[in-house]
């Protein structure tokens, strides 16, 4: 009989050394730096909250850990859409003054791969703003070292919270460099394809609720042709 | 008993990482795709919005009823002139397999409508549409971009509004009714053999 209880007590003992070997995998590289902080093309910034409550709406399924906003706002409960997410925000530039529109649709992605230590969502932006046009943003994020650095330490607290300063890039793929494909459909960036990387900036999460101080920031690339083009209609 | 347990380790962890090597984390439903051969090349598929139960959110302040209820649409001046909707989209059953969104702007006089269709098992399109409505009151639009299922089609997609012509309680105003055209863009061929003379 006491074989039997320390088999299974083993057995338990290796699921959870296996569980915290795939949260704290040394061989997964986190990507703080974004391959578009060195470039020297100029560059669009938007920022967002990526907390609930300050967008414009909010949803899901009505079950995940963030509350949808305003409260009677038509979920995603339906069952091709349950594992979606969607929210519309206002998007500010880099001086915080209000730029446009922007809204997010992410999915839990069947690509995830926890043993390649990536926890994958498969996400769009359509962003509208009146300076620089419409833009269609595809990207696939991982989620892990948030889930590593942010989440897990909220859930091992005793107040379900964490509290502190995580900055990451969430952008990995599906372009080179692991950043965003972004097409231009109208103004200053019709016709054109360019590149994108969307960061996050954690201060307050809770486990019961979700982001409580976040900030999101999309910067796309770009490129030096759009620049001279513009120039070159400028009277 | 300590190698009992050592073994009761090393079973754990093999059996934990076969499990989630084996089984799936995520696993989207998904809903057949119903697609027909278009006439002159491509495939054909309709989607419907039914209006206004499938409506999520509609931008423009100053709605007599605002979608959804609560919506505080800020009134600042970059979303002036600017109709953003958001909406549950479904297949020719009448299923709902994705969620849309419908951008109308006008930007330095020129008019701007956009679609952007997301199907969480599928991918995404971005349909860029022409300013101007077609006689009969369509407009088509032509794809820009697309993920996953839609990286490598072309295409074209047609807007039209339905009106409900039942007159029964609790029926729906109508439909916006979305045809895509798919058609593949060429694919290099996957061998290396020389190419006929």
């Amino acid at each position: 009989m006491k074989y039997i209880v320390a088999l299974a007590l083993g057995l338990i003992s290796g699921a959870v050394v296996f569980a915290a070997a795939i949260v704290y995998n040394p061989f997964s590289v986190d990507r703080v730096l974004s391959p578009l902080s060195v470039s020297e093309s100029e560059l669009i910034v938007l920022n967002y909250s990526a907390v609930p409550a300050d967008n414009i709406i909010y949803t899901n399924n009505g079950e995940s850990m963030q509350n949808p906003y305003p409260e009677k706002v038509l979920q995603l409960w339906e069952a091709p859409i349950r594992k979606t997410n969607a929210m519309a925000t206002i998007m500010r530039d880099a001086r915080n003054q209000p730029a446009g529109i922007g809204i997010k649709i992410a999915s839990l992605s069947e690509s995830t791969d926890l043993l390649r230590g990536e926890a994958i969502m498969d996400s769009i932006w359509y962003v509208y703003t009146p300076r620089h046009g419409s833009m269609f943003i595809q990207q696939t994020e991982n989620y892990l070292p948030f889930v590593r650095e942010v989440a897990f330490p909220a859930w091992r607290s005793s107040v379900n919270s964490w509290r502190g300063v995580w900055m990451g890039n969430i952008t990995a793929g599906p372009g080179a460099l692991g950043m965003a494909a972004v097409s231009g459909a109208s103004g200053r960036v019709k016709g054109l394809e360019l590149d994108g990387v969307e960061s996050l900036s954690v201060r307050a999460f809770s486990v019961d609720t979700g982001f409580v101080s976040a900030e999101g920031r999309l910067l796309i690339e770009l490129p030096a042709a759009a620049d001279e083009i513009e120039e070159g209609l400028l009277p | 008993m300590i190698k009992t347990f050592f073994v009761g380790v090393l079973l754990g962890i093999a059996a934990a990482a076969g499990a989630l090597y084996a089984l799936p984390v995520v696993d989207q439903a998904r809903e057949v795709s119903i697609t027909t051969v278009a006439p002159n090349g491509g495939n054909v598929e309709v989607f419907r919005i039914n209006i206004p139960t499938d409506r999520v959110m509609i931008g423009p302040p100053g709605q007599a009823t605002p979608v959804p209820p609560g919506l505080e649409w800020p009134d600042i001046e970059v979303l002036a002139g600017m109709r953003t909707e958001m909406f549950k989209i479904r297949n020719a059953h009448d299923v709902v397999i994705g969620i849309a969104i419908r951008n109308a702007a006008t930007n330095e006089n020129q008019d701007v409508i956009d679609w952007v269709l997301h199907f969480p098992a599928r991918g995404s399109v971005f349909v860029n549409m022409d300013a101007e409505p077609q006689e009969g009151g369509y407009r088509i639009g032509r794809f820009r971009a697309g993920s996953r299922e839609f990286a490598t089609l072309n295409g074209a997609m047609v807007e039209r509004w339905v009106a409900n012509t039942f007159n029964e309680e609790g029926a729906s105003a109508g439909h916006i009714e979305l045809m895509a055209t798919y058609v593949s863009e060429p694919q290099p061929p996957a061998t290396t053999e020389e190419p006929a003379q």
